[in-house]
């Protein structure tokens, strides 16, 4: 085996040991999301659906809440653009790793794109020094797209024998999904007002004019008013496109890891000088 | 079996795709106005905040009239936001919301939802 080789597959290996941690958690967060979804009416087919075609887990957790609040399908899918934009910054940031890789294999490779398999494949890449696609389809598919679908349809299947859901606390697993993936969001002053006005806004209007109407003032009004407070000293955002621009955007349902498989709290990128980048 | 939200979920695979795909397929494009990017980043904390607070503070009765709520779900969704953000692990803090209110609902310290 030649040195090339060898340190293909040392990086693969260590790829394949975060990718399966990672799928460990994607399969229990899965398992809730069909657990939730079920609970808010979705049957397993359509539980299922929203995994393969979505495939964006707070996007998913959300519109079980959109549904089960009475949301029209136009503010749904409205929401669901504006939630999943993040996914720009990913996509952005790859691109120019895999600009040599075939127009047909990009466009299947964005589908999987998701927090989990961009921090695996970002950190791949980094190790490598070049993209390697191969390492992609397992981080995207490995670590994420089978264990998120499996656990789905197991959640959404058995969330239908437990007799009452809400003996285990199980009616709480949405909204606290929710605070749970809104504070690891919560990176600065504008995005905490964004977040407590989002809250308010929605509560409020909620009462006004119903829980549909609610959601999507809340979460269309809450930045506006994110936006007029100051950003904090040295918290200036990182250009889009760069691998740093994505940092910000990690989602607290995300698991990270270095080069050893250790588990992180952000991904680990380069400099914005997209030093390091092919 | 219902099939209905299957168009739903295709419908919302359609807007997200464009997101995942346009600057691997067509880089450059991203380079939206730095305000509109900026809203789209708080967008995120924004509405999943007002899911959740919608979801524990607001409920219908059967004619479908909003109230306004307080119960033990308030409790669930501050011991998740806390969790998450002291281990980094959203599991951990589902696991930790979900329990208080199982173990206080079958201590019969609080009621069941109606």
């Amino acid at each position: 085996m030649t040195d090339g080789a060898r340190a293909l597959a040392d990086s693969r290996r260590e790829l394949a040991v975060g990718a399966l941690g990672i799928g460990v958690s994607a399969a229990g967060f899965g398992f809730v999301y069909g657990l939730a979804a079920r609970d808010a009416g979705f049957s397993p087919i359509e539980a299922m659906a929203m995994s393969t075609f979505v495939f964006a887990g707070a996007a998913q957790f959300a519109a079980v809440g959109y549904i089960a609040s009475g949301l029209a399908w136009p503010g749904v899918i409205l929401l669901t653009a504006l939630l999943n934009a993040r996914h720009l910054l990913y996509s952005a940031a790859l691109a120019p790793w895999l600009r040599d890789t075939s127009r047909p294999r990009r466009a299947l490779m964005a589908h999987l794109l998701t927090d989990e398999a961009f921090a695996l494949s970002i950190a791949h890449f980094e190790r490598r020094g070049e993209a390697d696609e191969r390492g992609y389809w397992i981080a995207a598919i490995g670590s994420t797209f089978i264990p998120w679908n499996l656990a789905t349809l197991a959640g959404a299947t058995i969330g239908g024998q437990i007799p009452d859901p809400t003996r285990f606390g199980l009616d709480v697993v949405f909204p606290a999904a929710m605070v749970g993936l809104a504070v690891g969001l919560v990176t600065g002053r504008r995005e905490l007002v964004a977040a407590l006005s989002g809250a308010i806004l929605g509560v409020v209007s909620s009462l006004i004019a119903g829980p549909g109407v609610g959601v999507i003032v809340g979460g269309m009004g809450g930045p506006l008013l994110g936006l007029l407070v100051p950003r904090a000293p040295g918290e200036e955002a990182r250009a889009l496109g760069t691998p740093g621009s994505a940092e910000r955007y990690a989602m607290s349902g995300a698991h990270f890891v270095d080069g050893e498989g250790q588990a992180l709290e952000r991904p680990v990128l380069p400099p914005d000088s997209e030093e390091g980048l092919p | 079996m219902s099939v209905e939200l299957i168009g739903l979920a295709l419908l919302m695979g359609l807007v997200t795709y464009p997101s995942r795909a346009l600057p691997l397929l067509a880089p450059g494009i991203e380079r939206l106005p730095p305000l509109a990017l900026e809203y789209l980043r708080l967008v995120g904390p924004s509405v999943l905040a007002a899911l959740a607070a919608v979801g524990v503070m607001v409920v219908t009765d059967d004619a479908g009239r909003p109230f306004f709520h307080v119960g033990i779900e308030w409790a669930a969704v501050v011991v998740c936001g806390a969790l998450t953000a002291s281990r980094r692990n959203l599991f951990v803090g589902l696991v930790g919301g979900v329990a208080l209110v199982a173990v206080a609902r079958g201590l019969g310290l609080v009621g069941f939802p109606v």
